[in-house]
C-alpha cells in the first residue's frame, strides 16, 4: 500500500495500459466496421460480459489476498443448474437465486476454512472445490436445462432493463456488472477489509505482525469469491435463460486473465478492481472483433488472449523490477 | 486366479519394502482401490489373451493411465523446483496436432516434428520462468490459454485423422503381450531415475526447490536447470499428447489432453511431493497417476457416468491434502503425545 503511493505512475501503468489497449482496440474496430460504433455494440459488449466481470470482481479478490480460485467456472456453472432445476420443481425465482448465492458463499467459506485452518495450497483446495462443483452440477441435473417462468421472461428482461430506444435497451445484466464492479472499488479501497486483504496479499507474515486478523480474512475472502462466482452465475441464468452442468468450462482462467490484464499482480498485494472491468471489456472486445471480422475462427480469441496475457505479464514484471532496484 | 496369485504377493512386497518410505501412503491407497474392486467389481481382474496380447480392465488402467503416468514425470521435477505446470494439457494438444498434420510427410518427421513443437512448448516456459522471473504458474497459464488455440490453427480447427500404421501403433500395439505405451513410460521412468539420481541433477533440483536463494548462493546453477526441467516437462508432454492422437488415430485439439494438467499435478501430489517444492518422489507420482487412473476406472465399471466421477475425485484431492497437512499432522501427532508448542506455532503458519 505504501509502495503504491509513493511510485503511483509505476504502480498505475499496467492499468493505464490496459486502458489504451481497450481504446486502441474500439477504435480499430470502429475504423473497420462500419456498425462496430453503434451503441448496440457498446451495450451488449456489458451485457454478454457482466456474469464474466461478476465473477472476475471474485476472483480478483482472491488474487489480491495473494491465493487463486480455480473452482469459479464450475460454481457459476452449478448455480445455474441448481436455479434451473429447482424453478422447475416449482420454487419461486427469488427462493432459487437466494439459495444459489447461499450455496456459493458457504462453498467459498467452506475452501477458505481448508486453506486457512489446514495451511493448504490454495491451488489445489480450489482445484478440488472445482471437481467438486462440477460434479455436483451434473447430479442436480445432467443436462442443459431452460427456465420457463415469467419472472425470467417478462421482469428480468423487459421491466429491470432500461430502453434507449425503440429497440434498443440496457439489460439488467449490464447494470448488475457496473453495480458489482463500483461496490467491489469501494470494498477493496475502503474497507477494512479491503485494507487487510491488501496487506495479506503483500506479505502474510508482515501483515501478522501488524495485527490482521489473518484468518478470518483468508476465510472471507474466499467466501466473497464464492458468493460473487455464484452471483456470476445467477447473472448467467438472467442471460442464457437455462442453466447447463457443463457450461463455463475455463471461465476461471477468463477471470483470472482480466485480472492480469487489469493490473492485479497474480502475487497478490497489488490490483484493481476497476481494472479487472477493463480486463474483461478487452476480452468481450476481442470476441466481438473476431465475430465482426467474420472469417477468423474463434480459436483467435484464445491466441490473442494468450499474447496480450504475455505482454501484460511482462509489463508488470517489468514495472515491479524497477521498483526492487 | 493366477492374477490373485501373483498380485496381492507382489502388492504385499511392496508395501513390506516401502514400510518406511514415503511411497507407502499411495500404495495403500492403491491396494485399498483393487481391493475393493476385487470384492465389489466383478470382472475388474478378469485377464484373456488373444492374439498373443493381454486384455482385461487393468490392461486398459495400464494403458489409459500412460498419459498421466508420463506428465506426471515431468511434472515432478518442475513441482520439485518449487514450480507449476499448466500449460502440459495444451502442449499435449498441439503435439498431436503437428504430428497429424505431418503424418502424411514421413513417420520420423510427424515423431519428430511433434516431439519438436513440445520441446519449443516447454523452452518458452522455461524462459518466461527463468530468464523474465515469472512466477510459473502464471507464465504457464499464457500457454494453456493460448495453445488450445495454435492447436487448432494447426489443424485449421478440423479433427486430422490419421492410419499410419507406425502411428495408430504408438498409442495402441503391444510389446510382448502389454501395451506399448506400458514400455514407453517404464523406458522414460528409467531415463528420468538415471538422469536424477544418478547424477547430480536431482540434488540440484531439489536444493533450488527447497531454498532458491540459497541454492544460487552455493554456486548452484538455478537459473539453467530451472529451464531444463521445463522442457523436459515439455518433452514429456509432447511424447503423451502423440499418445493421446494415436488412441483416437486423430488429432482433437479440443479435447486432446483437456484437464489433464490437473490430473498430473495431482498424480505428484498424491505420490508425496509437496507443491511447494524441495523432496520429490518419482515412482510416487506414477503411483499416483496409477490411482487416479485406476479411481476413475473403478467408477466407470461401476457406471458412474463421467460426469459425476468428478465428485469421488474431488474428495480424493481434499482428503490427500489433508492428510499432508503439516497442521492436521501436528494435531494427530497430539493426540499421541502433545506436540511442542514451537510446532504447532509453526504449523499454523
Amino acid at each position: 500500500m505504501n509502495l503504491a503511493k509513493l511510485r503511483p505512475s509505476a504502480r498505475l501503468l499496467p492499468v493505464l495500459a490496459s486502458l489504451g489497449v481497450l481504446i486502441l482496440l474500439y477504435a480499430g474496430g470502429c475504423l473497420m466496421f462500419e456498425n462496430f460504433g453503434s451503441l448496440r455494440v457498446l451495450i451488449n459488449l456489458f451485457g454478454d460480459n457482466a456474469f464474466l466481470g461478476v465473477a472476475a470482481v471474485g476472483a480478483t479478490f482472491v488474487i489480491l489476498s495473494g491465493g487463486i480460485d480455480l473452482s469459479v467456472g464450475a460454481v457459476v456453472a452449478f448455480t445455474g443448474v441448481l436455479i434451473a432445476s429447482l424453478i422447475g420443481h416449482g420454487q419461486p425465482p427469488l427462493l432459487a437465486i437466494g439459495l444459489a448465492l447461499g450455496f456459493g458463499a458457504g462453498f467459498g467459506a467452506l475452501m477458505g476454512a481448508l486453506i486457512h485452518l489446514y495451511a493448504l495450497p490454495p491451488f489445489l483446495v480450489t482445484l478440488g472445490g472445482m471437481f467438486l462443483a462440477r460434479g455436483l452440477a451434473f447430479v442436480v441435473h445432467p443436462e442443459s436445462l431452460s427456465i420457463d417462468h415469467p419472472f425470467y421472461g417478462e421482469f428480468i428482461s423487459q421491466t429491470l432493463s432500461v430502453p434507449v430506444s425503440r429497440r434498443l435497451a440496457i439489460p439488467f445484466t449490464a447494470f448488475a456488472l457496473i453495480a458489482v464492479v463500483l461496490a467491489g472499488t469501494a470494498l477493496a479501497r475502503w474497507s477494512r477489509f479491503g485494507r487487510n486483504v491488501l496487506a495479506l496479499g503483500s506479505s502474510e507474515s508482515s501483515a501478522r505482525l501488524m495485527g490482521v486478523p489473518i484468518g478470518s480474512t483468508k476465510i472471507l475472502v474466499y467466501t466473497l469469491g464464492g458468493f460473487l462466482s455464484a452471483l456470476g452465475g445467477v447473472v448467467a441464468t438472467f442471460y442464457m435463460q437455462s442453466g447447463n452442468p457443463a457450461s463455463f468450462v475455463g471461465l476461471e482462467l477468463d477471470a483470472i486473465a482480466a485480472a492480469v490484464i487489469g493490473g492485479t499482480l497474480l502475487r497478490g498485494g497489488v490490483g484493481y478492481i476497476p481494472g479487472t472491468l477493463v480486463g474483461v471489456l478487452i476480452l468481450g472486445l476481442i470476441q466481438t472483433l473476431v465475430i465482426f471480422q467474420g472469417t477468423l475462427n474463434s480459436w483467435w480469441t484464445r491466441i490473442a488472449v494468450g499474447g496480450l496475457l504475455f505482454v501484460f505479464i511482462v509489463l508488470q514484471q517489468l514495472t515491479s523490477r524497477r521498483r526492487d532496484g | 486366479m493366477i492374477v490373485d496369485l501373483l498380485l496381492w504377493p507382489a502388492l504385499a512386497a511392496l508395501l513390506w519394502v516401502n514400510r518406511r518410505r514415503p511411497l507407502l501412503w499411495p500404495l495403500v491407497a492403491l491396494a485399498l482401490l483393487l481391493l475393493f474392486n476385487r470384492l465389489f467389481t466383478p470382472g475388474f481382474f478378469a485377464l484373456e489373451i488373444r492374439d498373443g496380447r493381454l486384455y482385461g480392465t487393468l490392461v486398459d488402467v495400464l494403458n489409459q493411465g500412460s498419459k498421466v503416468m508420463l506428465l506426471a514425470l515431468g511434472m515432478t521435477l518442475v513441482i520439485a523446483t518449487g514450480g507449476v505446470d499448466l500449460s502440459v494439457g495444451a502442449t499435449m494438444a498441439i503435439a498431436g496436432a503437428v504430428m497429424a498434420r505431418l503424418a502424411g510427410v514421413s513417420i520420423p518427421v510427424a515423431l519428430g516434428g511433434g516431439l519438436g513443437v513440445a520441446l519449443l512448448a516447454g523452452a518458452w516456459n522455461g524462459l518466461l520462468v527463468s530468464a523474465f522471473r515469472i512466477q510459473p504458474i502464471i507464465a504457464t497459464l499464457i500457454l494453456m490459454v493460448a495453445g488450445r488455440g495454435v492447436a487448432q490453427l494447426v489443424t485449421d480447427g478440423q479433427i486430422i485423422n490419421f492410419e499410419q500404421p507406425a502411428l495408430v501403433y504408438l498409442g495402441n500395439g503391444s510389446l510382448l503381450g502389454l501395451p506399448f505405451t506400458l514400455a514407453l513410460v517404464l523406458g522414460m521412468f528409467v531415463l528420468t531415475a538415471l538422469l536424477v539420481r544418478r547424477t547430480a541433477l536431482g540434488l540440484f533440483i531439489e536444493a533450488i526447490g527447497d531454498n532458491e536463494t540459497a541454492a544460487r548462493f552455493t554456486g548452484l546453477p538455478a537459473r539453467p536447470v530451472k529451464f531444463l526441467v521445463y522442457v523436459f516437462a515439455g518433452l514429456c508432454a509432447g511424447l503423451a499428447g502423440l499418445v493421446a492422437a494415436s488412441n483416437i488415430k486423430s488429432a482433437d485439439a479440443n479435447h486432446i489432453g483437456l484437464y489433464l494438467e490437473l490430473d498430473a499435478i495431482l498424480a505428484v501430489v498424491v505420490g508425496g511431493t509437496a507443491l511447494t517444492g524441495g523432496r520429490f518422489q518419482l515412482a510416487g507420482s506414477l503411483v499416483g497417476a496409477l490411482l487416479i487412473q485406476t479411481l476413475g476406472t473403478t467408477l466407470y465399471a461401476r457406471n458412474v457416468g463421467a460426469d459425476v466421477a468428478t465428485v469421488p475425485k474431488a474428495i480424493v484431492i481434499l482428503a490427500v491434502c489433508l492428510l499432508q497437512s503439516p497442521v492436521l499432522r501436528a494435531k494427530l501427532a497430539g493426540l499421541r503425545r502433545p506436540a511442542p508448542a514451537a510446532l504447532r506455532k509453526e504449523g499454523a503458519a
